[in-house]
């Protein structure tokens, strides 16, 4: 009995002295802040990139060279990696989630902005938009109205022609609408190769005035985006306020949501079923590997309190993971290892196409090690929200966090009672 | 009342029968749920603050969001993340475009030969309901026209009879597709010619309603028979349909009352399908000719766009024996994929995201204008068809989909609309006068989601007072209610239903 109870004090001891070496708990309000910081911080790099897309962008329309073009395609290249960090924000943040459409919204049906190739079909569609061609035509025609479209301005884009008739495939405006603008379509499918405009869409090409003005619009219209979500996240924003009444579930939401349904589901997924690689994220540019991993790396900072800066410097602070790690360190280690797991496998998915193996070729039918390359980044990702599904239970966060076992279902007196 | 066909009174009774033994009490419930599910579903009688739980009208699947045009786009709350997935891969083949055959992308081949839309978000726009043609020039439209004739003979008969719920149009099908692949003609346009017809209400004021007119033009094919029956479908909005799925078969029969016994002047008829072998209680259509989710987005895959399904194993769509062009077109079949243009598991992706659509919370529920419109709806009887509340089914398959207090105000039941808004097109057990109670939740987000207010199964009614002045037959008197209120009651109503 005596020695029974001896041992079980030493353990308990042991146990405690375990956790006060790992870290006192963070408190919520803690672990939000670094949350909102690295937010911040993100949505700043996003912006500085933008910003050094839209000088690229304006230096192509003014002296339109093969080396002014592919500056411009570097510029978006470099702004994608922080603007994919972002994204663990979005799902959880409803204010996020609203605005996001407007700047990384895809698949788009790309002949409504500017010409596309015969195999694109334009064949008469409820999508009466599909080939409307806004870059060759000054007035073009929305559910039966005429609308004159003779200046290209943000506005325009934004509150005219992005989801016009309803469809959300008329994407006007953010990341991709750039993309295709500076690389036109991929026309080589699964095969190598990305989008190749030629740059005398931009110099002797009938319509390479208007083309131009989209360009500009479209780059300036990000900027203006990426600067309302800055503003969000400041101190006293929209974004860092709703905080405190959504809580540390917001944190565990965004990694899940974007994790499973978004990056692993409907991103990743659905190219592999169809070998489609109209089922690219990046599809003009053969960019996918980058945005993808960036996601990754997003989800990882989130959990760790921990952000690289573009420029190199570090935002860290108090996180969730020091607040499992408090309660349960073996799940907290078990999180930890399954989100380095996914990074990994992204990381060789990203060699592959770095290798010359695009993401398109690599979901193509019949390239079984391609198949299997982007397969493990998904199971990395299904794996990954299993253990942040552990970390909900732990917190004790499913009523806030949107999971099977919410209070209505396991307890039916929240609902009758 | 209008006198239905003899074989159509004898295929009821019949259907009664049949359907006696599966009725009664639900069998998923213990006698104490089942009076707990009574006491929740009772109508309310206190209209001076809203009801517990009404302010959640999908139960714990109501979606919290922002209120904007994306309201209706969103997954049930209490979805995990897995199903999350499922939904988000199902939205992605919901927007996705079908191409025609052949081409590179073999999985994604198969559109046509003709057909009404290429994907199925391009109809269901923004997950709402669709809309009228606003203009010549609209190719944009969201509707279509069914088509069949009346049996002839006793092939006709037998099929009916078989379980089949129209007999197609011999040259044009089951409907008008008005887009067809590339060196195949579309078979022609639909066209709306709209008359005034001034209503004039209790108080004097005058309401000009539109009434419809509908034809084919630019026939591709050749004449249609003579006795063609056309009816013009809008596409009708998408949410909470997998809740409406799990509504016990009992409790929506408990409300049928197909010879008015009770003396009201409503009647509430089941319809009826055949689906997989298995005859079932119709819900989804807007004559409730389809009993699940997975079998309608089949039709529309089949019907809409031309894509054969496991479920309907049509690669030619809804090409018939007179159409040898159309059935000479490839299709996008390869065998590899399976048997069919959409290959496992589109369809039930499909089917998993139509069914788990969330249903956005109400606004304003405690507002007191609302709160009187609600008694204005109840006291006109509106209750009567458009049934307040429901508890779905503890053994429904998915989770998040068990034992939820919903509130669709629909008894999902066929109810004679009178002259007016009838297509005098059977269907199924439906008759040329039925009408399902449409579901009204949502229906106050129909401006921002869609960008107009059209209503009603042809979208004729441009608002919900001209949707209200529609209603006949067994709603008339619900409707003379209306009519005979004064201009601030039925702003209360219409402020109600503007809640939803």
């Amino acid at each position: 009995m005596k020695t029974i109870s001896t041992l079980a004090l030493s353990i308990g001891m042991a146990a405690m002295s375990t956790s006060f070496v790992a870290a006192a708990e963070p408190t919520a309000e803690e672990i939000l802040k670094t949350y909102a910081d690295i937010a911040l911080a993100g949505y700043e790099d996003a912006l500085t990139t933008a910003k050094a897309l839209d000088a690229a962008a304006d230096a192509l329309i003014a002296n339109p060279s093969e080396e002014t073009l592919s500056a411009a395609r570097e510029a978006w290249r470099a702004s994608r990696p922080s603007y994919q960090q972002t994204e663990a924000f979005r799902f959880g943040n409803a204010i996020v989630d609203e605005w996001e459409g407007k700047v990384n919204a895809w698949p788009l049906d790309e002949g409504l902005i500017d010409y596309v190739d015969t195999s694109y079909g334009s064949e008469s569609d409820e999508n009466g938009l599909y080939t409307a061609n806004v870059i060759a035509n000054s007035k073009i025609t929305i559910d039966g109205a005429e609308v004159d479209a003779a200046e290209i301005t943000p506005a325009f884009l934004q509150d005219t022609l992005q989801e016009a008739g309803g469809i959300e495939a008329n994407v006007a405006t953010g990341y991709h609408a750039v993309e295709f603008l500076l690389w036109g379509q991929d026309l080589h499918g699964t095969e190598a190769g990305a989008g190749e405009r030629p740059v005398t869409d931009y110099s002797t090409d009938a319509n390479a005035k208007r083309r131009g003005q989209y360009l500009d619009a479209a780059t300036d219209l990000l900027v203006t985006d990426l600067e309302e979500m800055v503003a969000n996240w400041k101190e006293g924003g929209a974004a860092r306020t709703a905080l405190a009444e959504s809580g540390i579930a917001t944190i565990l939401t965004g990694m899940g949501s974007l994790s499973f349904g978004e990056l692993a589901g409907e991103r990743m997924k659905l190219g592999l079923l169809l070998h489609d690689p109209e089922e690219e994220h990046d599809c003009f540019s053969d960019n996918t590997h980058v945005s993808h991993l960036n996601d990754a790396v997003g989800i990882q900072n989130v959990y760790l309190g921990k952000y690289t800066r573009v420029d190199g410097s570090v935002i860290e602070g108090p996180s969730i993971s020091q607040l499992i790690a408090a309660r349960d360190p073996a799940l907290d280690t078990e999180i930890r290892a399954l989100l380095d797991a996914t990074l990994t496998a992204m990381h060789e998915m990203s060699a592959r196409a770095e290798g010359g193996e695009a993401y398109d070729q690599m979901i193509a039918e019949g390239n079984e090690a391609g198949n299997a390359a982007v397969q493990k980044a998904i199971d990395g990702l299904v794996a990954q929200t299993r253990g942040i599904e552990r970390a909900v239970a732990l917190l004790e966060l499913g009523d806030t966090v949107t999971i099977e076992q919410s209070d209505s279902l396991t307890n039916p007196e929240a609902v009758f009672q | 009342m209008h006198m239905r066909l003899t074989a159509f009174l004898v295929i009821t009774l019949i259907a009664g029968l049949a359907f006696a033994s599966e009725g009664g009490t639900r069998p998923d419930l213990t006698p104490k749920d089942l009076e707990r599910v009574r006491a929740v579903t009772a109508p309310a009688t206190d209209f001076s603050k809203p009801e517990n739980f009404e302010q959640l009208p999908a139960g714990a699947a109501t979606v919290k969001k922002r209120v904007n045009q994306d309201i209706f786009s969103f997954s049930s709350a209490n979805l995990t993340f897995e199903q999350e997935e499922q939904f988000k891969l199902g939205n992605a083949l919901f927007r996705k475009v079908w191409v025609s055959s052949p081409a590179s992308t073999e999985a994604s081949d198969g559109l046509g030969p003709l057909f009404n839309a290429r994907g199925c978000q391009n109809c269901h726009l923004k997950d709402g309901r669709g809309h009228t043609p606003s203009g010549a020039g609209d190719d944009a439209v969201s509707m279509f026209l069914r088509l069949s004739v009346p049996a002839h003979g006793e092939a006709d008969q037998q099929a009916l009879a078989g379980g089949a719920k129209v007999i197609p149009e011999p040259t044009y099908g089951g409907q008008l597709q008005d887009f067809a692949v590339q060196g195949l003609k579309p078979e022609g346009k639909m066209a709306i010619s709209y008359t005034d017809e001034p209503v004039t209400l209790g108080d004097g004021m005058v309401v000009t309603l539109r009434r419809p007119d509908y034809s084919v033009t630019d026939l591709a094919y050749g004449p249609m028979a003579d006795d063609v029956m056309l009816s013009p479908r809008v596409a009708p909005q998408m949410i909470g349909l997998g809740l409406l799925e799990q509504v016990p078969a009992e409790d929506i029969l408990a409300n049928a009352d197909p010879d008015d016994r009770d003396g009201d002047g409503i009647s509430g008829r089941a319809n009826f399908a055949t689906e997989e072998g298995v005859r079932q209680l119709g819900r989804f259509g807007w004559k409730a000719g389809t009993a699940s989710i997975r079998a309608q987005s089949a039709d529309a895959f089949a019907g809409d766009i031309g894509i054969a399904t496991p479920l309907v194993m049509k690669p030619h769509g809804d090409c018939t024996a007179a159409q040898a062009d159309c059935l000479a077109a490839p299709t996008g079949e390869q065998e590899r994929l399976g048997p069919s243009e959409a290959p496992d598991p589109v369809l039930e992706l499909v089917t998993f995201y139509s069914q788990n659509l969330g249903v956005p919370q109400r606004r304003k529920v405690d507002d007191p204008q609302v709160l009187r419109g609600k008694q204005a709806f109840y006291e006109a009887n509106c209750t009567s068809c458009h049934t307040p509340k429901f508890v779905t089914s503890r053994d429904a398959p998915t989770p998040a989909h068990r034992f939820q207090l919903i509130w669709p105000y629909s008894d999902l039941l066929l109810h004679d609309m009178g002259d007016g808004l009838a297509d005098h097109r059977p269907e199924g057990e439906a008759d040329g006068y039925e009408w399902r109670t449409p579901p009204l939740w949502g229906i106050g987000l129909t401006e921002t989601v869609s960008g107009h207010t059209e209503f009603l199964h042809d979208g004729r009614a441009r608002n919900l007072t001209e949707a209200i002045l529609w209603h006949g037959g067994e709603a008339q008197a619900a409707r003379d209610a209306f009519a005979q209120m004064s201009k601030s009651e039925r702003d209360d109503l219409v402020a109600f239903l503007e809640s939803l």
